[in-house]
């Protein structure tokens, strides 16, 4: 397997034990991997929100380019370094 | 096994202020010290807790509620040989139930195709199976049981088949380390999202195994090597962690993230540690769950709190730039070697034992010793 960059046609999701909580003691969101537990910042839990398994990276940008008022592409390019990231450390698998 | 929280930021050293204490991200449950293997460099202590001594189902339950409500995110169910409690399934639920990521820690040794698929039912996070060696001999010599290589191979097969993610915990040293690249392939062969490359670290039983075990400044920095070019050869497929052999670097690693910053350990008996050896240091006072709450344990315990921020320390700690940054290192190496917990870890340079500690893990690593201590199960 060799690694790809994401494109926007892509569709992120979670894999199976990663998961998203709310933590209510540290009043932010984490999200939880094997072995791991990584505190998320709000734009990357905005991000994450988005991320169900249905949608591609472009209608995932899309759609917070339109809640925050922001330019689409500005936000395509930050969510996908955001998802390689994460992709990289496999804690997001794309279909 | 490393810790599992990350945090994502992080202070230039030297310019901050010791820390306020935080929540613990994470909790290591020794549910109990049976086990089937003996391995020679075991983590639990030289006196293990007796069956009869264990922590009861609901106790265990209680202590994950109450793990969660003070922030712990992730319970790591260890032992001893966690399959080997008959109640594994409901800890499970009782983890679950609590809202924590639930990671099974195992030989494999007592799970079966039909148990693993219960625990998934139940909700298992996750799964980390212990590996020897990569050959049935090597595996079976150090892990003192005979098949175990196979039952693991085929515990393996059972995780990826539910679908549970899976890491191969592989316990490195002066035996296997040679063999770092087939280790690596294997976890891919078995499908592993994650391998975690640990040294041996020589406190417990493991000290007794000093000259069979110590591995080689040369076996050590090829482990290095081999682990950075599988890491970028492996990005996006297999994620490496990697615990080094400490006696070889300059600097120490910060134990436990901090002691008593990031995470707790509670025995089968439900003492309540800040790291797993911390036992061998004497003069501590350890309080026991459910005696006291994780709470008061975690906040006010005279454990937790004998090495949190920075007046603790002594010179050259005291003064470092990176006190910060690794906390002093391991206290239960300042303990075993310098005689005195408070002391700098040897392990780092500016420690007046350094030099001692140098010599003796190279001395040890070239012994002629062939002859294993393995550890002996509790009755």
């Amino acid at each position: 397997m060799t690694l790809t960059a994401i494109t926007e046609a892509d569709t992120p999701f979670l894999p199976r034990g990663v998961r998203t909580k709310f933590d209510s003691v540290r009043d932010i969101w984490v999200l939880l991997a094997p072995e791991r537990a990584v505190k998320l910042d709000p734009i990357g839990a905005a991000i994450l929100a988005e991320v169900d398994g249905t949608r591609t990276l472009n209608e995932i940008a899309g759609g917070l380019a339109a809640k925050y008022n922001a330019p689409v592409d500005q936000i395509k390019k930050d969510a996908g370094a955001f998802l390689m990231s994460l992709i990289e450390r496999r804690m997001v698998e794309l279909r | 096994m490393t810790m599992v929280a990350e945090n994502e930021t992080t202070a230039a050293p030297g310019t901050i202020p010791a820390p306020s204490v935080k929540p613990p991200m994470a909790m290591l449950a020794e549910l109990t010290h049976r086990c089937p293997l003996a391995c020679p460099y075991c983590s639990n202590p030289l006196e293990m807790t007796a069956i009869k001594s264990e922590l009861k189902t609901e106790e265990w339950a209680e202590a994950f509620k109450q793990a969660a409500a003070i922030g712990v995110l992730q319970i790591h169910l260890s032992g001893g040989e966690p399959a080997s409690r008959r109640d594994l399934e409901e800890l499970i639920t009782a983890a679950r139930d609590a809202d924590l990521y639930t990671n099974l820690i195992t030989s494999g040794i007592g799970l079966t195709e039909k148990r693993l698929a219960a625990l998934d039912e139940r909700g298992l996070d996750h799964v980390q199976l212990s590996l020897q060696g990569v050959t049935a001999e090597s595996a079976d010599e150090i892990g003192g049981y005979k098949g175990g290589f196979d039952r693991k191979m085929a515990v393996a097969g059972w995780v990826e088949k539910q679908g549970i993610p899976l890491t191969l915990n592989a316990v490195v040293h002066r035996r296997n380390m040679d063999r770092l690249e087939e280790t690596i392939a294997l976890a891919q062969q078995l499908g592993a999202r994650r391998i975690e490359v640990a040294t041996v670290q020589f406190h417990g039983w493991a000290a007794a195994n000093r000259a069979a075990l110590m591995p080689t400044q040369d076996q050590a920095l090829r482990a290095r090597e081999i682990v950075n070019e599988a890491r970028e050869r492996l990005k996006g497929e297999l994620v490496i962690d990697y615990v080094p052999a400490d006696h070889h670097a300059k600097y120490p690693k910060p134990c436990m993230g901090g002691w008593g910053s990031t995470g707790l350990n509670i025995t089968p008996d439900g003492t309540v540690l800040p790291c797993h050896a911390a036992q061998t240091i004497k003069g501590l006072n350890f309080d026991r769950f459910p005696e006291k709450s994780l709470r008061d344990i975690w906040y006010d315990g005279d454990a937790f709190n004998a090495f949190r921020g920075f007046d603790w320390m002594q010179e050259p700690c005291r003064s470092c730039d990176r006190r910060g940054k690794d906390f002093g290192g391991c206290r239960c190496q300042a303990m075993a070697i310098a005689n005195d917990p408070y002391a700098t870890d040897p392990v780092c340079s500016k420690s007046p034992f350094h030099a001692e500690l140098v010599a003796a893990a190279e001395a040890d690593s070239h012994a002629d010793a062939s002859e294993l201590t393995y550890r002996v199960s509790p009755r």
